[in-house]
């Protein structure tokens, strides 16, 4: 099991009315692994990270999750497995009705595998979800905006919010939808850094959806120290172990144009490709 | 050749497919009470005033009009009898449901749709939730139980309304109004005011959350959806009035 792939897509094809949305792609990844995915508005990103989690179902194709063949699955069946995996959405996807704290607590609520596992400590179980949600948000620095409602907070602060929501249940894959689009380099930073932290200290796979080049930079080369509590460089001798396995993919119109390392993708000469180079350095 | 039939079948497919699961979660777990009376006050509470207001004007307005019709043939006393059958079968269930449809039709729609373009309902799936366990059936619920109870309030005070005309405009006693009123109804007419509503609700809270879960296209779509809504729900309680009176006059 430890070795079977967290995510595999096996040409997976999905439409909108006539539009392809994803056009024939095969990929896999294994745990610990990284991928960023860079492309055009339209091109597909927000629909591969939906369609690995089972929200939406391809045409054709199959879309295996920790090994398990998702394709067909029931709504009611894909909850337990859902719940090994956590989502940051583009918009945010954070409940308006509901405060900060009973939106990170939301899936330790709700998804079953946490309920049973709460109703079994039995009486301790509203200390011990209050606890991590605490834990949850000091990690992403907002521990004191348990009362609040996201609409009392800034962009930046409920894309944090909406990181802890989905490290709160510690998923084995992480799926980020454009963590950082429209918000200042000072902010998007921070949440690069934040998601950089959880990588290193859980070492999750983790798919990252952004239109940023230096996220995808970021990533590919730095690390963060515990100690210090910043980004450093990591060693190549780090990057060659394989702790930090990161590839980029390219996506062009549903179609997976381009896959492989930062090296690989700065030496490309297609020049689509290179239109998220130049984004990035200028 | 046919592709222009795809759209409106493909519309009436995916919405009975949601009707069909938000009818199943009915008897399903898991139930969410605290939604079912948070909608139940939303959708009850709420439209109390509107209903009582539109129920006693409607009544005052059918006794005025009747009124002036029965004089020609002398029997303006019997003006209870014409109001209380028009009020209780068609006024008080149509006219309370095309409100209820404005307001929480529109309502459903909008909410819904806002949570649909800012990824909440995604979220909910993605965090274990089944939308519509938790969104459309305690909607359904408590729509079809507090459009009947809205029902019988507006035909009530409709009666009062037309009570209070008909004594102080017409000089009706009170007690030949009421004799007049009450014996007119029979079981049938009862009936079918009941059954009405429940209709009506089930049509309003299912077309204002389909609308709503079906939304695209950002703020614009939300507008879209909820104008839909409230047409659709609207357009829909007058067929099935037409279809339901049909049929109780059919086996009569």
């Amino acid at each position: 099991m430890a070795d079977s792939p967290v995510v595999r897509f096996e040409d997976v094809s999905l439409h909108f009315g006539s539009t392809p949305a994803l056009d024939h792609i095969s990929f896999e990844m294994s745990a610990g692994e990284t991928r960023i995915v860079f492309g055009a508005a339209g091109s597909g990103k927000t629909t591969l990270l939906k369609t690995a989690m089972g929200l939406i179902r391809p045409d054709s194709g199959r879309v295996l999750l920790f090994g398990q063949d998702i394709t067909d699955l029931r709504e009611q069946d894909l909850f337990d497995i859902r719940s090994r995996v956590g989502i940051l959405f583009q918009e945010g996807g954070l409940f308006d009705s509901l405060t900060i704290e009973e939106n990170v607590a939301y899936p330790l609520l709700n998804q079953q595998v946490f309920k049973a596992e709460i109703a079994h400590r039995n009486g301790t179980e509203n200390r011990s979800v209050a606890d991590r949600v605490r834990e949850s948000l000091s990690f992403v620095k907002l521990g004191q905006t348990l009362e609040k409602f996201p609409s009392e907070l800034s962009g930046g602060m409920r894309r944090r919010v909406g990181i802890a929501r989905a490290l709160v249940t510690a998923p084995a894959l992480l799926l980020y939808d454009s963590p950082t689009a429209g918000l200042d380099p000072i902010t998007a930073n921070t949440i690069i850094a934040l998601i950089l932290k959880q990588r290193e200290e859980r070492n999750t796979a983790t798919i990252l959806v952004t239109h940023r080049y230096l996220d995808g930079h970021l990533f590919a080369n730095f690390r963060y120290n515990p100690s210090s509590g910043t980004l450093e460089r990591a060693s190549r001798i780090a990057g060659e172990s394989g702790r930090v396995s990161t590839k980029f993919f390219v996506m062009k119109e549903g179609r997976l144009i381009f896959e492989g390392s930062e090296a690989e993708l700065e030496a490309s000469s297609d020049p689509y490709v290179r239109k998220f180079l130049r984004h990035g350095s200028s | 050749m046919l592709d222009f039939l795809k759209p409106p079948v493909e519309t009436f497919q995916d919405f009975f497919l949601l009707s069909g699961r938000a009818m199943r979660n009915v008897f399903r777990s898991p139930h969410y009470p605290d939604d079912i009376f948070q909608q139940m006050d939303i959708i009850g509470v709420g439209s109390l005033p509107i209903v009582m207001l539109i129920g006693l004007f409607s009544g005052v307005v059918m006794t005025m009009q009747m009124a002036r019709a029965l004089e020609q043939y002398g029997a303006q006393g019997q003006v209870g009898q014409i109001v209380s059958i028009a009020l209780v079968r068609e006024l008080g269930p149509v006219l309370t449901a095309v409100l209820v449809a404005g307001r929480n039709a529109s309502g459903m729609a909008s909410e819904l749709g806002s949570m649909k373009v800012t990824e909440q309902i995604d979220a909910m799936r993605a965090l274990g939730t089944d939308p519509v366990q938790k969104l459309v059936t305690p909607r359904l619920i408590a729509t079809s139980f507090v459009l009947p109870l809205l029902t019988i309030i507006a035909d009530f005070i409709g009666l009062i309304g037309g009570g209070v005309i008909a004594f102080t405009l017409l000089h009706i006693s009170g007690s030949q109004y009421w004799t007049a009123a009450w014996k007119a109804l029979e079981y049938n007419d009862l009936v079918q005011g009941l059954i009405k509503p429940f209709f009506f609700a089930v049509v309003i809270a299912l077309v204002g959350c389909y609308y709503g879960m079906r939304t695209t296209g950002g703020t614009q779509g939300v507008g879209r959806s909820t104008t839909k809504a409230v047409v659709v729900a609207s357009v829909w309680i007058f067929v099935l009035t037409s279809m339901v009176t049909r049929i109780f006059l059919y086996y009569k």
